[in-house]
């Protein structure tokens, strides 16, 4: 018999805001432990918790750049359960009413396809603190406690581990463009669980579903699921039964292991929070959060193939980096040959990144200095070849083309007097490839342009260099 | 005479004009208390030297006889409210030895009108109790009767109002918890509306319910206390952004004209005869003061014992689920955390809180939440109608504030529900989320045990309670009488 | 998956009134609370009495009423993402039971 996964994620991600959700300690990572902390986020008796307004607001974009309904009224409840990790141990969070209900984020499968994942729903909550394991204690540090979480509930509708790699790739990529998160998950700032079962292909309802947790890259959710999958198929081909648990993967040991069963499974003890009101969310709200929407990257692709003129891989490739996109943009509005910019970057510069494993925040190099070597090259004042020196030299030191060429001489030799000095030189080196040339080999006219090139340290305007020796040959 | 029997206004104006210094009303009361409260056990903790030393840099600030508030009043405060620096422990085992960290938002207005913050009033563990037996740390005695319990769950700062070893206290009020005790201790307990007083640093016992309110000897002192401890406060989200009339200035008025609704559920068989005389009594001199008698209904009055105690248990369940032995207050070790978790709370916890968790649990749990706790704030929206078409009809509801007279230590303990009854006058009130006061209004005969009179008003509605109030305290003189100590 | 569980109100009637159900070992393990058998024993006496008399809302027909959460009706009550300094350190360690590396000490957390 065939089978097929039935996959849902729940993605969960920090909000970039500057303090936390519900007071005003820093959010920023890497603190020392337990310096961003107050009575209300280490849950004190008798304090309460103000809203902070921009995490509100941030969801409530998500909500509407990935078409959901943004919901007219929503609660915060307190979803109880007993963690050294939670202050209060019940996190505020939505139970009922979330601020963002359906909606889709549409992925590329092979072969060009498209396809909408549906989004189940989008709510707001607080995250928890952060745990150390020693020999035979734990140690909390809460200064991420309390951090605005947005979590994103997907419908289960994918269907291999390769899906849910180019789901969370493209809610991530939507997310960091419109600056909801920075989504590093190496900072724990995206986290994903995934739900999947099996069933025989053609089967309507689902299979017993498995919970999966601690999936702490992309591609440890794909290994995550992908061994999970086999791991149901193979006990249903064996007549055995799948039971509805919650697994831990361990990427290291390449496996998941039960976490806990069913009968263990929590009673969160939902209610509306006393200490919250609800937010109403106004006409005017939404079109605050509408005004502050980033250009979805499908349309910016579009827009990147008519407005520059790039081929359709080119204005994929940059559109799925917002940074790059962006970087690039910079570069190319001011360009009159953004074609060439685009070059430049496809090729020099990601080649250069990832070389230098920096990323492209992380670059030396300023757009306006990459929109003004294109300009050099164009305009014959180095050559292509040149070019790329300087690009190495840009990269390295961030210094302007400009400055570099000025400073190692670099500018192009179009002086015909000068060029006719190294002609001559290349000719009398080089008997017998003059010869060549006269029998009938064109292409010995090559060699003598490199012999060119070298006499003047690359420098000869190549164009000049051919017309000359063209002359020079034949009319010699 | 001696400073601590003066009211607040009485003493202010000795501080003004610079007869009494801060530190001799200070000296007054640590003297008083020293006196008398081995026999009352009122206060859990006091530290005379820090007291002393708040009130010499109050008098060398000239805060005492400047126009500030409460310029140099000592203000005793309930065990439920932070106070930085001080001790904290909602007189329960489990935050033993814990220390504020930060100051309420109460406490932070009673510092800037010039307030000395003189020490803290003993309460039912975690304000869960009528009687303030449910202490972890002792029994509080009233005043009147040192055989019997002050009332609860404020107990300790309603019975140190009443014996005159504070001229005012905090208390906090989730189902009666100021005006019961107010009521069996003598003095005057003030309810506000809620969001009218930030909960900012009360620890929470059931938030959508609780309120900081004040005890005082006398109506007046009621007002004051509030005009300081009332406004808007950005750290509570419930607080309302109201503005704050100036009670003090709003009294005097009298009732004539005012329309008093008397709620015929309120007036019940099986109340003690004494209290309904004296409540009848007391309507009377209302009504003999210019006031219009109408009858009204509250018709779910009935249900308020069973909504307060499914919705307050259910939040509290959740409010006290922080007290775990990780970040502050007591730890018992365990074999894991779970373990600790339970033996930690199992042994942190008394019998009345333990008891409340429990039945706040089960009624949120999965299967039963619908049942109970979601029923439970459906019938509170009926109550809360009650209050709505009554108001319509008149402009304060007056009835007894508690069915009985203070009871004898020890004589409900064994049966939760009944001390749950003694709330049936107060409870509706904090489930419409309206103000209330409680006032002396008579005496039982034998024994002398005070009766307490309760005023209740619209939402926001305290100015004309406290006018009403002050009315009837004019008219008569229950206020002045002192327990014999 | 954490959807909006439905709920038929009928079915909960009988269930209330079922005291039998009342597990309190189960209600003492959700609230981390240690009972001993003598305390299970009294508050589950305790509780089916005060179980049987909060019944009585059963009387009532709520179908048609709004629960009320809040006792005010405040909505959108956010403050600015502005950033307020921290406590320090020293002060909160103090308070805690357990504490090293500046840390809060627990029992070895196991998943």
């Amino acid at each position: 018999m065939q089978y097929e996964a039935v996959i849902g994620l729940e993605v969960h991600v920090q909000l970039k805001t500057k303090s936390k959700m519900f007071c005003g300690c820093a959010t920023e990572f890497g603190g020392s432990p337990n310096t961003q902390v107050c009575p209300v986020c280490l849950g004190y008796p008798g304090v309460l918790p103000v809203m902070n307004e921009e995490a509100v607001s941030k969801t409530i974009r998500t909500g509407l750049m990935i078409g959901s309904k943004v919901a007219g009224f929503s609660k915060w409840d307190r979803k109880s359960y007993f963690y050294p990790d939670m202050p209060k141990n019940y996190q505020i969070s939505q139970y009922d009413l979330p601020l963002c209900a359906e909606g889709a984020v549409e992925i590329k499968l092979d072969g060009g396809k498209t396809k909408a994942i549906g989004v189940t729903r989008a709510h707001l909550e607080e995250d928890v603190a952060k745990s150390t394991h020693f020999e035979t204690t734990s140690g909390v540090d809460f200064n991420r406690a309390g951090v605005p979480l947005m979590e994103v509930v997907s419908e289960p509708d994918m269907r291999s581990p390769e899906e849910a790699f180019a789901y969370i790739t493209a809610l991530k990529e939507i997310l960091v463009s419109g600056g909801i998160s920075d989504c590093d998950m190496e900072k724990g700032q995206l986290r994903c669980d995934s739900n999947v079962s099996v069933r025989p292909i053609g089967q309507k309802e689902f299979g017993e579903k498995v919970e999966i947790k601690n999936m702490n890259t992309i591609s440890g959710v794909r290994r995550a699921l992908a061994y999970e999958i086999q791991r149901q198929t193979a006990a249903l081909q064996k007549g055995e039964k799948v039971s509805q648990e919650t697994r831990r993967w361990d990427d290291a040991a390449g496996r998941t292991f039960v976490m806990r069963t069913k009968e263990y499974a929590h009673d969160y003890r939902y209610f509306p929070d006393p200490d919250l009101m609800p937010v109403v969310v106004s006409e005017e709200m939404i079109a605050a959060a509408r005004k502050l929407l980033p250009e979805l990257p499908e349309a910016k692709r579009q827009r990147f193939i008519k407005q520059y003129g790039l081929p359709e891989y080119d204005a994929g490739v940059l559109v799925a980096d917002t940074a790059l996109a962006g970087y690039y943009e910079k570069a190319a509005v001011a360009s009159k040959n953004p074609k060439a910019i685009s070059n430049w970057v496809m090729t020099e510069l990601l080649g250069k990144l990832s070389e230098a494993k920096r990323t492209i925040g992380e670059c030396a190099i300023q757009p306006e200095h990459l929109t003004e070597l294109v300009a050099l090259v164009d305009g014959g004042q180095i050559s292509g070849k040149i070019g790329k020196e300087v690009f190495a030299e840009m990269f390295d030191s961030g210094k302007s083309p400009g400055l570099i060429v000025k400073e190692k001489g670099l500018v192009q030799v179009s002086d015909t007097g000068a060029l006719e000095g190294f002609v001559n030189e290349a000719i009398a080196k080089s008997p017998k490839s003059v010869a060549d040339f006269k029998a009938g080999n064109e292409g010995a006219i090559n060699f003598l342009k490199g012999q060119v090139m070298k006499l003047s340290k690359g420098k000869a305007n190549p164009q000049l260099v051919g017309e000359i020796l063209q002359r020079k040959l034949r009319g010699g | 005479m001696s400073l601590h029997t003066l009211t607040i206004h009485q003493l202010r104006e000795k501080l003004r004009r610079g007869n009494v210094s801060a530190r001799e009303a200070t000296q007054s009361l640590l003297d008083r208390i020293q006196s008398v409260d081995g026999k009352l056990k009122a206060y859990l903790w006091l530290d005379a030297e820090d007291a002393l030393a708040q009130a010499d840099a109050i008098d060398r600030s000239g805060i005492a006889k400047n126009g500030k508030l409460l310029g140099g009043v000592p203000v005793a405060i309930k065990d439920v409210i932070n106070v930085e620096g001080q001790p904290c422990t909602c007189a329960s085992k489990i935050l033993k030895g814990h220390t504020s960290v930060y100051d309420a938002f109460v406490v932070q207005r009673l510092r800037e009108a010039g307030a000395i913050l003189l020490g803290r009033t003993n309460m039912d563990e975690f304000a869960m109790g009528s009687s303030t037996e449910n202490s972890s740390w002792g029994i509080t005695h009233n005043p009147w009767d040192l055989e019997r319990i002050p009332g609860g769950s404020s107990g300790g700062s309603a019975a140190a109002v009443a014996a005159d070893e504070a001229f005012a206290a905090l208390g906090s009020d989730t189902g009666g918890s100021i005006r019961q005790p107010a009521s069996l201790c003598g003095c005057v307990g003030f309810k506000p509306t809620y969001g009218r007083v930030s909960r900012y640093g009360l620890v929470a016992f059931a938030s959508s319910l609780d309120q900081v309110g004040p005890f005082t000897k006398d109506v007046a002192d009621g007002a004051l206390m509030l005009r300081v401890l009332a406004g808007h406060d950005p750290h509570d989200t419930t607080s309302v952004p109201q503005p704050v009339p100036d009670y003090t200035a709003g009294l005097g008025k009298g009732v004539k004209g005012l329309r008093i609704g008397l709620p015929k559920e309120y007036f019940i068989d099986g109340m003690d005869r004494e209290v309904e005389a004296a409540v009848r009594a007391a309507i009377k001199k209302l009504q003999d003061l210019g006031a219009e008698i109408v009858e009204i209904s509250l018709p779910h009055t009935d249900y308020a014992v069973a909504v307060y105690y499914l919705i307050a248990t259910a939040e509290a369940s959740a409010n006290l689920a922080r007290f775990d032995g990780v970040r502050y207050g007591a730890r018992v070790t365990g074999e894991d955390v779970i373990d600790m978790y339970g033996k930690t709370r199992g042994a942190g916890f008394g019998p009345e809180v333990k008891r409340r968790i429990i039945l706040g649990t089960y009624a949120l749990s999965a299967g039963y939440h619908d049942a109970y706790y979601v029923r439970a704030q459906k019938v509170r929206t009926l109550i809360r109608q009650d209050f709505e078409k009554a108001f319509e009809r008149c402009d304060v509801i007056v009835t007894p504030t508690s069915p009985e007279v203070a009871f004898r230590i020890g004589e409900k303990t064994d049966d939760p529900l009944k001390m749950y009854l003694c709330d049936i006058f107060t409870i509706s009130v904090n489930l419409a989320g309206i103000c209330g006061v409680s006032l002396p209004c008579g005496f039982t005969n034998d024994p002398r045990l005070p009766i307490g009179l309760q005023v209740l008003g619209k939402p926001f509605g305290e100015e004309t309670v406290l006018g009403v109030a002050h009315a009837y305290e004019q008219a008569t003189e229950w206020h002045k009488a002192r327990p014999n100590l | 998956m954490r959807k909006p569980v439905a709920r038929r109100y009928d079915t909960f009637l009988n269930m209330a009134n079922d005291t039998n159900q009342f597990d309190v070992g189960y209600v003492a393990h959700l609230a981390r609370l240690h009972l001993s058998d003598s305390e299970k024993q009294k508050i589950s006496a305790q509780l089916k009495d005060t179980l049987a008399y909060v019944a009585k809302l059963n009387e009532l027909d709520v179908s048609k009423v709004e629960p009320t959460a809040h006792a005010t009706p405040l909505a959108n009550v956010l403050r600015r993402d502005e950033v307020r300094p921290s406590i320090d350190r020293a002060t909160i360690l103090k308070n805690a039971p357990e504490q090293a590396r500046d840390l809060f000490i627990v029992p070895k957390i196991v998943e």
